[in-house]
């Protein structure tokens, strides 16, 4: 499905270079599409939110066609050209649209001034304590400092003093001194958040950043504000001094916590996560995400992870594990309780798992309040990649009574469930004791503890996947860290399973041959899909199969039910 | 292959034959070097004057206040080509370090493992803090390679207090408190 709209190009030229942009886009986006990094330096410009135009920054010459006045005529140079109209002083990119023919000079002598100007100004208040820090490395000033300062300060008097650690919100420090004034926090909170607590007090140099009186910065997106503030003024309190942003690898990733599906980068270095920052993806979370979803990495170091295989509560090899969990699945009367958390990929084998021995598959529904934003109802990353796989042709129901009467009446002898706690859904302990059960999970839980076969599972950020979100967006996430050592990776798990269950050898996989057999089987996958070669943004996928379900979600940021239905059942009528 | 090519060796004159020239103009140097300053010192009793510049092993200093320097910034590790450096960054506890409070970052462990360092001296080139500095200890031996890794506490030991020309955060205090808030 694609929806484009209509745009019409406008012919603009930039540094001598005509080029093509969409007309009324602004100067400093226009700048960007040129390429070649070629930047417009800016701090308060934001392209997701409202211009502002108060950081005097973005700073370019801007001319346009000169035409005579009283005949409305073009003015024509000695060379037959149109001449330029220069006006005489620069003005700010950000808030300057690109209209046919107009001319820009991003590099020019005044330009240069006025930027070496501004940095000068900003600078005789700035603390400079990059040492300490957080922002250095990603600091807008920083870099534009080293670009536009002069190196030396010709400021004698006596620096602002301002509070240093002042604590705006349970997630959000502020430095006050490092604060540049650009306002995209308080835009932010009161455009995307809806929630508008902050701003600035008193006049001039004193100008400081504040909540409104008796409240706080704890909205759950607070810490977006903390993304995008472009100097060190806004400090994450969970972030703040772990460690130096340039000792950070950064993998993209897709938070796990609703079906929205944002787009993350994990932040790690050696094996370890420090933080998790949004990633930029019109078409699911613009450049936000949610303060809970930053969060998520720290059950990978908790206490209650599963490292071991383990059979009826002893430790065993990795294979062995495997070989008793297939000859359990074999033995027959067998009932999955399958994930939404799952990766694509694992309900695809969990749905050969089922159809080879048989077994009826249940999903459980885990719902929540949704924000409206970037917190859908639904709280599972991929419940449409059950549906699209085929491991479910229905929504999951809330709970599992209808399993707990089947194995009341023996029906079923042996449960294979994935990361659920069955005692939490209906299913009692006593009743869980009549039958054998294989839990495949992170993290123990009270199903776990009584099962016969335990098969430990990696988290999202140690493993290769894809997860379809709510407007069935499939969207790859890639590892960011290495699983406990002595965990596979659960496909490959499942493959063995999976293999000898058909009476089959197990071949050594990849997760491009994983979907190489999932595009062959999965109608909404084209055929020449591949993990590897996902575009960064996601694909959307056909979804008509399905707009019939009751979907929990309710309109939020990127996604409205009712469009969404609208959009894909004209585009079945065409 | 070029030939060797044989001298014919003089044969000796009688003064040469009694080798009292050659013992003689050896006792000469004898005697002269008895008569000259010791060039050689006797180590380990006796140590060698190191030169202020002279690059031994990397230590931590102290301001005259006999506070840490050190702010955690990570720039040594960043550069140091051998990645002898390791630390983990953490905050002073304003409540429990009032006086340093205004600092706000240091160093909660601090790493630099002997076995790997080079000497290069990149890593007090580097710090912004004068924090680090590579002063005359040139001799370090252990007995496990453990012993070999100077942790925070070793490496202050080692480095002792060094005079501060710009009294940065004494400045940035003074600041706070008299300060030119409205």
């Amino acid at each position: 499905m694609k929806i484009e709209s209509i745009v019409e190009n406008v012919t603009i030229n930039i540094d001598g270079q005509d080029v093509e942009v969409p007309k009324g886009i602004n100067i400093i986006e226009a700048v960007k599409m040129v390429g070649k990094g070629k930047e417009v330096p800016h701090y308060c410009y934001h392209p997701k939110l409202s211009i502002a135009g108060n950081c005097r920054m973005c700073m370019v010459e801007m001319g346009m066609p000169m035409r005579d006045r009283a005949t409305g005529e073009a003015v024509l140079e000695e060379d037959g050209t149109q001449k330029i109209a220069w006006m005489p002083k620069p003005t700010i990119g950000c808030a300057t649209n690109a209209s046919p023919g107009m001319h820009i000079l991003t590099g020019s002598e005044m330009v240069k001034e006025s930027r070496n100007g501004v940095t000068e100004f900003l600078l005789i208040n700035h603390p400079l304590d990059c040492p300490i820090c957080d922002q250095a490395g990603e600091c807008r000033l920083q870099e534009f400092s080293a670009e536009h300062g002069r190196g030396y300060s010709r400021f004698i008097e006596d620096k602002n003093v301002k509070p240093k650690r002042s604590r705006l919100g349970p997630n959000v420090t502020l430095d006050d001194e490092r604060c540049i004034l650009c306002s995209r926090c308080v835009r932010f909170s009161k455009e995307i958040a809806g929630d508008d607590v902050l701003g600035f007090v008193d006049r001039g140099t004193y100008s400081t950043l504040t909540c409104y009186p008796g409240k706080e910065l704890s909205h759950n997106y607070s810490l977006n504000t903390v993304d995008i503030c472009p100097v060190g003024a806004l400090t994450s309190t969970d972030f703040r001094f772990k460690m130096r942003v340039w000792f950070l690898k950064r993998t993209h990733s897709i938070c796990t916590e609703s079906s929205v599906g944002a787009n993350t980068e994990i932040w790690s270095r050696e094996g370890k996560i420090y933080r998790i920052t949004p990633r930029r993806n019109d078409y699911v979370n613009d450049t936000w995400m949610t303060d809970t979803g930053r969060a998520l990495y720290k059950e990978i170091e908790s206490e209650d992870r599963l490292i071991h295989y383990s059979i009826e509560g002893v430790h065993k090899a990795y294979d062995k594990a495997v070989v008793a969990a297939t000859e359990l699945l074999k033995s027959g009367k067998v009932a999955m309780v399958g994930s939404a958390r799952s990766s694509v990929e694992e309900q695809f084998f969990y749905k050969a798992i089922a159809e080879r021995c048989g077994a009826k598959v249940f999903l459980v529904s885990h719902h929540g309040d949704g924000d409206g934003l970037l917190q859908s109802e639904d709280r599972t990353p991929n419940l449409r990649g059950a549906l699209l796989t085929g491991l479910i042709s229905e929504l999951p129901s809330e709970n599992l009574e209808a399993l707990a009467r089947a194995i009341n009446s023996g029906a079923v002898k042996t449960i294979l469930a994935v990361n659920e706690d069955l005692t939490d859904l209906g299913i009692s302990k006593d009743v869980l004791a009549k039958v054998k059960v294989i839990y495949v999970g992170s993290h123990a839980n009270r199903t776990s503890e009584v099962a016969n076969i335990v098969l430990p599972s990696l988290m999202v950020f140690e493993k290769d996947g894809s997860f379809i979100n709510q407007s069935f967006r499939i969207q790859r996430f890639k590892a960011a860290i290495p699983g406990p050592r002595g965990v596979q990776s659960d496909f490959m798990v499942l493959e063995k399973i999976a293999a000898a269950l058909a009476g089959e050898k197990a071949t050594a996989i990849t997760i491009d041959s994983v979907w190489e057999r999932m595009t062959a089987t999965i109608d909404q996958l084209s055929d020449s899909l591949r993990w590897h070669s996902l575009p960064e943004e996601g694909v959307a996928l056909d979804a008509t199969a399905f707009l019939n379900l009751g979907f929990v979600e309710t309109k939020n940021l990127k996604y409205d039910p009712v469009a969404f239905r609208e959009a894909h059942a004209a585009l079945a009528e065409v | 292959m070029a030939k060797t090519k044989v001298l014919e060796r003089k044969p000796l004159t009688p003064m040469e034959k009694t080798f009292l020239p050659q013992i003689l103009s050896g006792l000469k140097t004898t005697f002269g070097t008895m008569m000259q300053k010791d060039v050689t010192l006797q180590y380990p009793e006796e140590r060698p004057n190191i030169p202020d510049n002279y690059r031994g092993v990397p230590t931590l200093v102290k301001d005259p206040n006999g506070r840490e320097k050190c702010v955690s910034c990570q720039l040594c590790e960043f550069v140091c080509p051998p990645k002898a450096i390791r630390m983990t960054p953490g905050e002073i506890d304003a409540e429990a370090d009032p006086e340093r409070a205004h600092v706000e970052k240091a160093p909660k462990e601090f790493d630099i493992n002997m076995l790997r360092c080079i000497y290069c001296g990149l890593c007090q080139e580097v710090c912004p803090e004068e924090a680090i500095f590579l002063q005359d200890v040139f001799s370090l031996s252990g007995y496990s390679r453990k012993e070999m890794i100077n942790n925070k506490e070793k490496l202050y030991e080692l480095g002792g207090t060094l005079p501060d020309q710009h009294g940065k955060w004494d400045k940035k205090k003074a600041a706070e408190q008299s300060g030119n808030a409205h």
